[in-house]
C-alpha cells in the first residue's frame, strides 16, 4: 500500500480584526491508499480548516495557508496554480460536507448538479452524463433513481440529500473522499445508513477516506487510523484499536471519559474535562491543553511538546507519560 | 415524602397542529399529529428519558406538559391537579413548580439582558422577591451552577456555550421547581462540555430532589442520565422501560434498530456488532401510516395486522410497556 497523501507542517491562519487566529498550527500526517483516516476533535480545533486547506478552499482574505506541503500523487497541492487545483478538486479528491441542505443548489435539479462534474471533468455530453448520474444514484441506493433524477433537492429527505452529495463526490472515481462531519445533521438511524453505504462503496471502489467528526463512536466503527486534534495541533495519532485500547494523550483520555457508552453496565459518573479550549488568537505559550490537563507539570506551561512516536504507528504530543512510565 | 409518589401523570395526550389553506378564509384541511395519544407517569425524584429522532414529537410533548401549547386532547396531572383544565392565575401558580431548560443556549437567553436580569426574572414575575434580596439570591444561584457570583452584571455574549447553558439552568432553578423539562440541554455543546452539564444536572437533582423529563436524541446520554426511558416514534411512545432493560431487553423493533444504530466508542465492540439498518425515512406526521406507525419500515411486519390495527401500549410487567403486535 503506497502513500497517497503526505502532509507536512501545514499551517493556516485567519487574519481578523481581533488578531491572528491560529487555526492550524503545523500538522503532519500521512494517508495510505485505500485507508480511512478519522480526524476527531471539538469545534474550533482545526479539523475542518486543515482539510479545507488541502483542497485550497480557505476563503482568502481573511484566511491564508502560511506554510507547509501536501504531497498528493507526487505533486504539492499547496503549490498548484488555481487551474491545476481545480482539476484535482471534485475529480481526484472529492469532498462532502456536513449540511446536505445547504450544499445543494435549491434551484437546480439533481441531474443538473451531479452531471456538472461529469461534463466538466470527464468531458461527457449531456446524455452520457444523465445516464451516469442515474447509475450513481443507484449506487448510493436511491430508490427509483431514473425517475427521481429530475427532482429538486427539496423533494429529497436529509439522508437522501447526503446520498446525492456522496454520488456527486464519487462521480469522477476519486482516489480520496473527504467527508466533513457528513452525518452530524442526520438522525442516528440515517447516520447508520450513510456509514454503512460509505463502507460498502469504499470496498467497491477502493478509495481512501478522510472522515472528520466530533463523535468518537462513529470513528471507532469506521476508521483504520485516527488523528485527535486540539487547538490546531494533532495531539495523538494511532491505529484505531490502539487509540481506544491504549490512549496516551490526556485529551484523548478526557474525551473517552466524558462520553457515556450505550453498553455501559451501570450508571457511573462521567469525568468531564474541566475548563474551556484556549482562545486561538491568544494561545498559551506551552501545551495548549495544559490549563485543562490533570497531568500537567511545569514544563507543559512553558514548552509545547512535539508529536513523537511512543509505540508502533502511535505518536503523541505530551511531556507526561500517562501510563505511569518515565519519559 | 413518600417513595414512589407519582408526581406527573400524562394520559392519552394529543397535540395536533392544524394545517390550513386559503388566505382570508382559512379552511382546516388536516392536522400535523405531532403527539398522538401518549400516556406515562413520572415519579418524584426520578428522571424519565424521552428519546426519538427529529420530528417524533418529543419536544412537543415537553411543551404540551408545561401547557406552553394547550394540548388538543388528554390530561396532564401534576401533583393530582389536571393542568389542562387550569387557566389564568391558577395555572401561573402551578408554573412555579415546573420549569424548562432549552436546547440552544445561544437563542434562549435574551442578549440585551444581563445575567442577573435573566436569572432574576422568574423570581420577579412570580413576586417571590425583589431588590437586594433578589440580587443576593441570583448570586447564590450562579454559584450553585458553578459560575462566579460576580458574573451577575455580564451579558450572555461574554459566555461560552457551556457557561450559557449553566445560566439557563440557574434560571430554571430560581423559583425552586419540583419538575424540570430538559429539552436537549446538551445537544448544542461540545463533547468535553456535555459531561460537565450532565454532571451538574445530576448533582442538582440529588441536592434539590428534582424530577426531570430529559428529552434528547442521543440514546447513550439518555440512558446514562435516566432511571426509565421512553422511546418515541412519529407521535407515539413505542416502548417504555427501565434503563437497564432498554439495553438488555428491548422488545420493539424500532427500539432495537435505534439501539443498534448508536455507535459505541470501541473499535473491538464495533467490529462484532450487527447493525439493523432501517430502510427509508420517517413518514410525515400529517399523514401517518395506518395501523402501527412503524410498519412501513419494520422488518417484522405482519401483513394484514400491523398495517391495519394500531397496537395497544401494553404493560408486559416489570415496568415495561411496549406497543407492538409481535410482543405478546
Amino acid at each position: 500500500m503506497g502513500t497517497l497523501l503526505q502532509v507536512k507542517g501545514l499551517k493556516t491562519q485567519f487574519f481578523t480584526q481581533d488578531g491572528v487566529v491560529n487555526a492550524v498550527n503545523g500538522i503532519d500526517f500521512d494517508l495510505n491508499e485505500g485507508e480511512t483516516l478519522g480526524i476527531v476533535g471539538e469545534s474550533g480545533c482545526g479539523k475542518s480548516v486543515s482539510v479545507l486547506s488541502l483542497m485550497r478552499l480557505i476563503p482568502s482574505p481573511p484566511g491564508r495557508i502560511v506554510g507547509g506541503e501536501a504531497w498528493f500523487q507526487g505533486r504539492d497541492l499547496l503549490k498548484m496554480s488555481e487551474e491545476e487545483i481545480r482539476s484535482v478538486r471534485g475529480n481526484k479528491i472529492a469532498m462532502i460536507f456536513q449540511d446536505p441542505m445547504t450544499s445543494l443548489n435549491p434551484v437546480l435539479t439533481i441531474n443538473q448538479q451531479v452531471s456538472e462534474a461529469l461534463e466538466l471533468h470527464l468531458g461527457m455530453d449531456k446524455r452520457q452524463a444523465r445516464k451516469r448520474t442515474i447509475e450513481l444514484l443507484e449506487m448510493v441506493r436511491i430508490p427509483d433513481a431514473a425517475n427521481r433524477v429530475d427532482d429538486y433537492p427539496h423533494q429529497f429527505s436529509g439522508g437522501m440529500r447526503q446520498r446525492v452529495m456522496i454520488a456527486m463526490g464519487l462521480s469522477c472515481n476519486p482516489q480520496l473522499l473527504i467527508a466533513d462531519e457528513p452525518t452530524t445533521a442526520l438522525d442516528v438511524t440515517i447516520q447508520a445508513q450513510i456509514i454503512d453505504l460509505v463502507k460498502q462503496l469504499k470496498k467497491e471502489i477502493g478509495m481512501a477516506v478522510i472522515w472528520i467528526t466530533h463523535d468518537l463512536g462513529v470513528v471507532a466503527g469506521l476508521a483504520d487510523r485516527v488523528n485527535v486534534m486540539y487547538a490546531g495541533y494533532i495531539v495523538e495519532s494511532a491505529d484505531v484499536k490502539d487509540m481506544y485500547a491504549d490512549p496516551r494523550h490526556p485529551y484523548t483520555l478526557g474525551l473517552l471519559g466524558s462520553i457515556p457508552r450505550l453498553d455501559a453496565e451501570r450508571k457511573a459518573k462521567l469525568t468531564p474535562i474541566e475548563g474551556l479550549p484556549p482562545d486561538l488568537i491568544d494561545m498559551p505559550p506551552g501545551c495548549p491543553f495544559a490549563p485543562r490537563c490533570r497531568y500537567a507539570i511545569d514544563r507543559c506551561l512553558e514548552e509545547n511538546p512535539k508529536l513523537e512516536t511512543v509505540a508502533r504507528r502511535h505518536s503523541v504530543a505530551c511531556w507526561v507519560d500517562v501510563t505511569g512510565g518515565k519519559r | 415524602m413518600p417513595e414512589n409518589e407519582i408526581l406527573l401523570e400524562v394520559k392519552n395526550l394529543k397535540m395536533w397542529f392544524p394545517i390550513t389553506q386559503g388566505i382570508i378564509f382559512q379552511r382546516h384541511i388536516g392536522d400535523i399529529k405531532a403527539v398522538d395519544g401518549i400516556s406515562f407517569y413520572i415519579r418524584r425524584g426520578e428522571t424519565l428519558g424521552l428519546v426519538g429522532e427529529s420530528g417524533c414529537g418529543k419536544s412537543t410533548t415537553g411543551r404540551a406538559i408545561l401547557q406552553l401549547y394547550r394540548p388538543t386532547a388528554g390530561d396532564v396531572y401534576f401533583e393530582g391537579k389536571n393542568l389542562c383544565k387550569l387557566k389564568g392565575e391558577e395555572l401561573r401558580r402551578m408554573r412555579r413548580k415546573m420549569q424548562m431548560i432549552f436546547q440552544d443556549p445561544y437563542a434562549s437567553l435574551n442578549p440585551r439582558m444581563t445575567v442577573g436580569d435573566i436569572i432574576g426574572e422568574p423570581l420577579e414575575v412570580h413576586n417571590i422577591m425583589k431588590g437586594k434580596e433578589l440580587r443576593e439570591r441570583v448570586m447564590e444561584l450562579l454559584e450553585i451552577v458553578g459560575l462566579n457570583r460576580y458574573f451577575i452584571n455580564r451579558y450572555p455574549h461574554e459566555f461560552s456555550g457551556g457557561q450559557r447553558q449553566r445560566i439557563g439552568v440557574a434560571r430554571a432553578l430560581a423559583v425552586q421547581p419540583d419538575f424540570i423539562v430538559c429539552d436537549e440541554p446538551i445537544s448544542a455543546l461540545d463533547v468535553s462540555i456535555q459531561a460537565q452539564i450532565i454532571n451538574l444536572l445530576e448533582e442538582l437533582q440529588a441536592k434539590f430532589h428534582l424530577t426531570y423529563l430529559f428529552i434528547a436524541h442521543d440514546l447513550s446520554v439518555v440512558r446514562h442520565i435516566s432511571d426509565r426511558v421512553a422511546v418515541m416514534y412519529l407521535g407515539k411512545i413505542v416502548e417504555l422501560t427501565t434503563r437497564d432493560k432498554l439495553y438488555s431487553d428491548a422488545r420493539h423493533p424500532y427500539t432495537q434498530a435505534l439501539l443498534s444504530a448508536v455507535p459505541i466508542p470501541d473499535p473491538v465492540v464495533e467490529e462484532k456488532r450487527k447493525r439493523i439498518i432501517l430502510v427509508g425515512d420517517v413518514p410525515s406526521p400529517a399523514n401517518p401510516p395506518k395501523g402501527c406507525h412503524f410498519h412501513t419500515r419494520c422488518a417484522l411486519k405482519i401483513e394484514g395486522t400491523c398495517d391495519v390495527v394500531e397496537p395497544e401500549f401494553k404493560d408486559i410487567g416489570g415496568e415495561h410497556w411496549v406497543a407492538c403486535h409481535r410482543v405478546a
